[in-house]
């Protein structure tokens, strides 16, 4: 048997990859197969709403170009495209989405993660990451104004001293007040990202990053 | 060996069994991929420490580069390498040829188009992502539709290239396991490994890469993308090289394995633990507990099995240990093995949560992969390269001189590489736990980011002379040293 093509075929091959399957990957997955996985337009909420309402305050004339009209509908769009360009530009393998119990994360970041935050169209495939070179963004919504993540992705070091995160400037239409449709569902999505919680920390708020 | 076996009248001849061709083929495709993915990482490692000359270019952004990086080493140049192997191991070992050279050579094309496509899509799908019926199948149907990357680490490989792959993988498995099938008596260890792992490669690929996209979600669908980033490394990376390692460690050394009854431990040891490890990498996420410490368990263990592994082939070289000096393959083999050993012992410290607390998430983890993908299997695969090549173009090196600079560089580069990351990893941990602005990290990992620019282009200068070695030598230049008799030996 250990030394068969059969015993290697099936037992090997086959078997212990299915046993792991099973281990690993089917028992989460029947753990949570009950939970409804909510769609882009169901996980729109007031405060990302506020978000790309601001935007187009703000970016009238490219918001218009971009979106038209302010709307939940539009919002869900914005979502959907500003998280496929974040897959796409690799901002995943700079930045996790999950906070942990440990290191001081939920002091930092906010609460730590939980598993349905994790139950909606935008998490296929899941973001958790693997590297953090800039820091997690699952609790980053409404963090800073669009303003900020405007000029940010324009060219990050006018905003961030020695930043080594990438300029972005294919977002924007050649200045960092006219973000591009790409531009501004990328802010979306940011501005979208935890907030679907009540409230969380405000690290930089912290007394001993203050006395710094 | 093989010379005593070919001439036996039983048996087919070298020439019958092996296409020489496709091998060096092979090579060649996995040598463009490898230089086009240090190129690449050297665009990373500059973006870090703020000399990224070309920034602001939208095709050749240091994000998408990143995952031409992973991706062109893992498919580009680790699988043409192996696939070029086979063709010369696998009907050797087998006395039976490939199923179909037209299909070998098909393959071999597919391959190369689909390592390609993947680059393109990845380069150029973020640009065209915003089209209204992209948007509009992603709306009917709830999912990603990314022209580029996939959100799967490792599997980044764009959606619409995924089913081709498979088909690939598939007929890849079909082309060996046909010769593997007719073979009679007794399997060596080798073709224990390169069986498994013709299986494990196409079960691996189409897990990671369907079910994150199409069937699950959230929580689940990272224990499966755990499960894919890990068996991607141990389930096809891992038993092609140690099945290489069996059967060119005893021809090398003129002797046979120390112990059968250890490479039977290494063996289904290897082929039950390493699958049950898929969480670990993401421990203190939301999977459930339980599963991240059995994870955790089987990490441990799967070390144990690797060191009676890496026993064995000590046992092998025995007293045989002068070789080490004087063969260059067999240098390059059991430097491997030597960082192999240090991998997985780094592994299963790492692995615990106590480790995790501080080096998940850092440059302690990139140094760890470069150690294992580079520092393993890119130098057994190098050293492969240096002894088959001059007996596919039959001719000695070129320049015995730059086969040693290409050993010393490589080496030498990523072991600097390897320590200066976890170190930097270490510095990183500590920086975030003390709650000290996100400036403080990256400013303080500047100087391990410059030490790692510079150990990566000592890496490159190995392949370098690796590259002008190997033309020189293709095109017939006169070796350029006098001892020939030496060189003649040094890849025998």
């Amino acid at each position: 048997m250990f030394e068969s093509k059969s015993g290697i075929f099936f037992i090997a091959g086959i078997g212990f990859f299915l046993l792991a399957f099973l281990g690993n990957g089917a028992v989460p997955m029947l753990m949570y197969k009950d939970r409804h996985e909510q769609t882009a337009e169901e996980v729109v909420n007031q405060k990302v709403l506020n978000q790309f309402a601001d935007l187009a305050e703000r970016y009238p004339e490219s918001f218009q170009a971009a979106f038209g009209e302010v709307s939940a509908e539009k919002c869900a769009e914005a979502l959907r495209l500003g998280r496929q360009i974040y897959v796409g530009e690799g901002c995943w393998h700079c930045h996790s989405q999950f906070v942990r119990p440990v290191s001081n994360e939920s002091r930092r970041y906010g609460p730590v993660s939980k598993s349905e935050e994790y139950d909606n169209e935008l998490q296929r495939p899941v973001l958790f990451g693997t590297r953090r070179v800039g820091p997690d963004l699952s609790r980053e919504g409404g963090r800073r104004g669009n303003d900020w993540h405007a000029v940010h992705f324009y060219r990050p070091r006018t905003v961030s001293n020695n930043s080594p995160m990438p300029e972005y400037p294919w977002f924007f239409d050649g200045a960092p007040d006219k973000p591009n449709r790409r531009g501004l569902a990328v802010i979306t999505y940011v501005q979208w990202l935890g907030s679907w919680l009540d409230e969380y920390p405000y690290y930089e708020e912290l007394a001993e990053v203050k006395s710094e | 060996m093989t010379a005593s076996r070919t001439a036996a009248t039983v048996h087919p001849t070298h020439e019958d069994l092996v296409d020489e061709r496709i091998i060096l083929c092979y090579y060649v495709a996995a040598l463009t991929f490898l230089t086009v993915s240090m190129s690449a990482g050297l665009l990373v490692a500059l973006q870090l420490v703020h000399w990224n000359p070309l920034t602001g270019v939208e095709l050749l952004s240091p994000g998408r580069w990143r995952m031409i990086h992973t991706n062109a080493v893992a498919y580009g140049f680790l699988a043409n390498a192996f696939l070029g192997t086979l063709h010369w191991v696998v009907p050797r070992l087998t006395f039976h040829k490939v199923a179909s050279r037209s299909l070998s050579w098909f393959i071999f094309v597919a391959w190369q188009v689909i390592v390609g496509l993947t680059a393109v899509g990845i380069i150029f799908g973020p640009t065209f992502q915003d089209q209204p019926w992209l948007l509009d199948l992603a709306k009917q149907w709830h999912l990603p539709m990314n022209l580029g990357a996939q959100g799967v680490e490792w599997g980044e490989t764009p959606f619409w290239i995924d089913p081709v792959a498979l088909l690939g993988l598939a007929l890849v498995a079909v082309n060996f396991m046909v010769p593997i099938g007719r073979s009679k008596g007794p399997m060596y260890v080798t073709l224990w490994y390169f069986m498994a792992a013709f299986v494990w490669t196409f079960l691996t690929y189409a897990m990671g890469n369907l079910l994150p996209e199409y069937a699950v979600a959230g929580t689940s669908a990272g224990a499966i993308g755990g499960l894919f980033i890990h068996d991607l490394v141990g389930l096809f990376v891992t038993p092609l090289g140690w099945g290489l390692m069996y059967y060119f460690v005893p021809i090398l050394l003129k002797r046979p394995i120390w112990s059968h009854g250890l490479s039977l431990v290494g063996f289904w040891g290897l082929a039950f633990f390493y699958p049950l490890q898929g969480i670990h990498h993401f421990l203190y996420t939301p999977i459930p507990m339980f599963l991240q410490y059995g994870a955790v368990i089987s990490t441990i263990a799967v070390e144990l099995v690797v060191a009676t592994v890496v026993i064995n082939f000590f046992g092998t070289l025995g007293k045989k240990g002068s070789e080490f000096f004087t063969n260059l393959p067999i240098r390059y083999f059991y430097t491997g093995m030597v960082f192999y050993f240090i991998t997985c012992f780094q592994c299963a410290l790492q692995v615990t949560l106590t480790f995790q607390k501080l080096i998940h998430f850092t440059d302690w983890v990139v140094g760890h992969a470069h150690l294992v993908m580079f520092g393993v299997f890119s130098l057994w695969l190098f050293g492969i390269m240096t002894y088959l090549i001059p007996r596919l173009l039959r001719r000695p090196w070129y320049s015995r001189t730059l086969c040693e600079y290409h050993y010393w560089l490589s080496s030498a580069g990523l072991f600097v590489m390897f320590l200066d990351l976890t170190l930097a990893g270490v510095f990183q941990g500590w920086y975030w736990a003390s709650l000290q602005p996100w400036d403080a990290s990256t400013d303080g990992s500047q100087p391990f980011w410059i030490t790692r620019v510079f150990a990566g282009l000592t890496m490159f200068a190995g392949l370098l002379c690796f590259l002008y070695n190997l033309w020189m030598t293709w095109r017939g230049a006169e070796a350029a040293e006098p001892s020939a008799g030496r060189i003649a030996s040094v890849t025998a």
